[in-house]
């Protein structure tokens, strides 16, 4: 987890001497930041595109990206001189946003480096949200590439930047539990309910009460394709009918339950009745009249409206709050675990990015091309010599030298251009491109 | 021979570590390589069965060791069948241990000779023998959806471990292919049970003779009967169905093998060790 710095408390790494484009994210989540800021800061679709206009002019920033939802605003960056391009985002935004500097002081970080790309693959992941394993972040990170595409703003390392996150998050998603298992009431309930019934929609739901967690309750079960009848029975009749009519069910009175519980496959009772709505002994005789098909009881009421007991009962399964809070606390720890497991993807692909990048110099890339002609010119040396017997040493030498030099002089004009592109923008893409003409990453 | 049924064996063997592993990570890729496993097993075991009757010149069903690889046999090949239509993965976890268990128990059991008497050679025979083995298949099929009812249904009803909640179907899903697999298994089990009655008057001149291995399959069928009878009367589901199938088929084990070790009757040769 990296931790996270004010915006200026650590003072950015100087851009480094061959001009090696340095990755930065510039942002407030909801962690930083009170919803009224990110608020302020969010920035609509067409807004977006215009300030990716924006920046893309600022000569210090080369690739940009803006992601906004309404839990961060953040931007990310490709520079050569990561200050400049963060002094100058930082007053984009500002001006942008009609915000001044001292509000957004605190609120914001930003990364730089390896924390940056490890920062941009947690968020995809969905490892950085308010409810970790999420499904829908990465959709929303698509998008933003998407726009971030579309504008031509995103270069040779953000492109593989984004790309990596993807191809990460959907490993973190395939390879751990992150995502799969009930975080709330009301889907732990539709979560036991599938593992009662094999499917839901033909289930008819009883609603005792009109309370709004039942109201929640049933529309998961709707989301789930529950599309069985709903009755609503309700102390006040008015009340029931107003809940049935938004969900295409019908009210009942109380004393209507013992028949509904006859034909009623689930039942979530929520009322605010001192003692139990539902005994044993009202429950015990209609088993028969079931013949036996499967009963859910979902209490969400406290006090508790169903009686504990009739969970003895043959193939009827009561729970209540606090059970389903277990089941809730179980899988949040099992989120958890299954966290850990997601770093340590997440490590390994910064790892491998962050060596991508670095070979992404000059200097480096260089080096690789000289030792892989060097290997080339070595072998096919020794081979010739293996047929030339007659050849002492001093002749060798000489065409060990010949070798060397034809090799300097092949090297001399890439390495000119690698140096200075011309349009020096473009360097980390001839770097690139060099890299994989010449197959330099194995 | 015996190499191919040590190819038997070790793909048996796979598929039971593969499916096992299923049920503990739930990785479908698993399932699959599993499911692939047993198939290769399967078809490797019809070959050996297929070679078995050719040198041989008879159905090979009159030893112990011959019943118990046809036994292994049937309940991978109705498994495979059946997975197909109720789409119960996690059963495999149940099945491929067991049909591994069945076939390692015939390679141990030595290989009686078999006198080969005139009146084996009778297409009642071959029917009887065969819907038998696929009837008891289907039960013990039914039996081991039962136990992960049973499971399941305490896992919901406990509150408490939630372990195999996760990894098991539902309970419905569970009961209704138990009670398929109980309907398969009874229908091929009646078949079984009037072509050995007319076997019997074709070659000792009566349907029943009061053997103790009729008398005990009449009682499981009887058994099967009630269970199926209070299902659609009374609505017998759930925990009792799945009670009442796991004591069904403790009493196939019993017919199938008890009877014949420690009472007397005319079937015991098939049994010889």
């Amino acid at each position: 987890m990296p931790s996270q710095n004010g915006k200026g408390e650590q003072p950015m790494q100087p851009a480094a001497v061959s001009g090696m484009p340095d990755i930065v994210i510039i942002g407030a989540n909801h962690r930083t930041a009170p919803v009224a800021l990110r608020e302020r800061l969010a920035f609509s679709d067409p807004e977006i595109n215009t300030a990716l206009e924006a920046l893309k002019k600022t000569s210090a920033i080369h690739e940009a990206m803006i992601f906004s939802t309404c839990n961060r605003v953040e931007v990310l960056l490709a520079t050569g001189n990561p200050s400049a391009a963060v002094e100058a985002v930082t007053s984009f935004i500002c001006k942008e946003k009609s915000v001044s500097p001292s509000e957004i002081e605190g609120c914001t970080y930003t990364y730089s480096g390896e924390e940056a790309v490890r920062h941009v693959f947690r968020v995809a992941a969905s490892l950085d949200s308010m409810m970790v394993g999420e499904p829908q972040i990465l959709g929303q990170v698509k998008a933003a590439y998407k726009a971030a595409v579309m504008k031509k703003s995103t270069g040779v390392i953000l492109n593989r930047l984004m790309h990596k996150a993807f191809s990460v998050a959907k490993l973190v998603r395939t390879e751990t539990g992150i995502g799969g298992h009930a975080v709330s009431i009301s889907y732990a309930a539709v979560e036991l309910a599938k593992k009662i019934f094999d499917t839901l929609d033909d289930k008819t739901i009883l609603l005792v009460g009109a309370g709004e967690m039942a109201e929640l309750a049933v529309e998961h079960l709707m989301q789930n394709r529950c599309c069985g009848e709903i009755y609503v029975a309700n102390r006040t009749l008015s009340a029931g009918m107003k809940l049935a009519g938004r969900f295409k069910g019908k009210a009942i009175r109380l004393e209507e339950i013992d028949e509904k519980l006859e034909t009623a496959d689930i039942i979530i009772s929520s009322t605010g009745a001192p003692g139990f709505v539902i005994t044993y002994d009202q429950v015990k005789p209609v088993m028969r009249k079931r013949k036996q098909r499967p009963l859910f009881f979902i209490d969400i009421a406290v006090p508790r409206d169903i009686d504990p007991a009739i969970n003895k009962i043959p193939n009827i399964y009561v729970y209540d709050i606090d059970d389903l809070q277990g089941v809730i606390n179980e899988n949040i720890e099992t989120r958890r675990q299954e966290s850990i497991r997601a770093e340590r993807i997440i490590d390994e692909a910064v790892l491998n990015f962050k060596n991508w990048l670095e070979n992404l110099d000059v200097v480096p890339t260089i080096v690789a091309l000289r030792e892989k002609l060097q290997k080339i010119a070595r072998s096919e040396l020794s081979k010739t010599l293996a047929s030339l017997k007659h050849l002492n040493d001093q002749d060798h030498l000489a065409l060990e030298r010949m070798l060397e030099a034809f090799i300097n002089k092949i090297l001399h004009d890439p390495t000119v251009y690698l140096k200075n592109p011309g349009v020096h923008r473009n360097r980390s893409a001839a770097l690139h491109l060099a890299r994989l003409l010449f197959k330099l990453d194995e | 021979m015996t190499l191919a049924f040590v190819a038997v064996i070790l793909l048996y063997l796979a598929s039971s570590a593969g499916y096992l592993a299923f049920l503990f990570v739930q990785k479908k890729v698993l399932h699959r390589w599993s499911y692939a496993a047993m198939m290769a097993g399967f078809l490797f075991h019809t070959g050996l069965l297929g070679y078995q009757s050719i040198s041989l010149g008879y159905f090979p069903i009159h030893n112990l060791h011959q019943t118990l690889l046809f036994s292994a046999w049937t309940l991978a090949g109705v498994y495979l069948f059946l997975k197909y239509k109720y789409h119960l993965k996690i059963l495999g976890a149940y099945t491929a241990p067991l049909v591994t268990f069945i076939v390692i128990q015939a390679y141990f059991i030595p290989k009686v000779p078999v006198e080969q008497a005139a009146v084996f050679k009778s297409i009642w025979l071959i029917i009887h023998v065969v819907t038998i083995f696929i009837g008891e298949a289907s039960l013990a099929l039914a039996c081991g959806t039962g136990i992960l009812y049973l499971i399941q249904e305490h896992g919901i009803k406990s509150k408490t471990n939630r372990f195999f909640l996760k990894r098991l179907p539902s309970l419905q899903l569970l009961d209704s292919t138990g009670y398929a697999f109980i309907v398969i298994g009874f229908t091929m089990l009646t078949i079984g049970l009037i072509s050995g009655f007319v076997y019997a008057q074709s070659v000792w001149g009566r349907f029943w003779s009061w053997n103790p291995k009729e008398i005990w399959s009449c009682i499981t069928w009887l058994f099967y009967a009630a269970l199926l009878h209070e299902r659609l009367v009374a609505g017998w589901r759930g925990r009792r169905s799945a009670i009442m199938a796991i004591i069904g088929f403790a009493a196939i084990l019993f017919t199938f093998l008890g009877v014949n070790l420690f009472l007397e009757g005319h079937h015991n040769a098939f049994t010889k060790w």
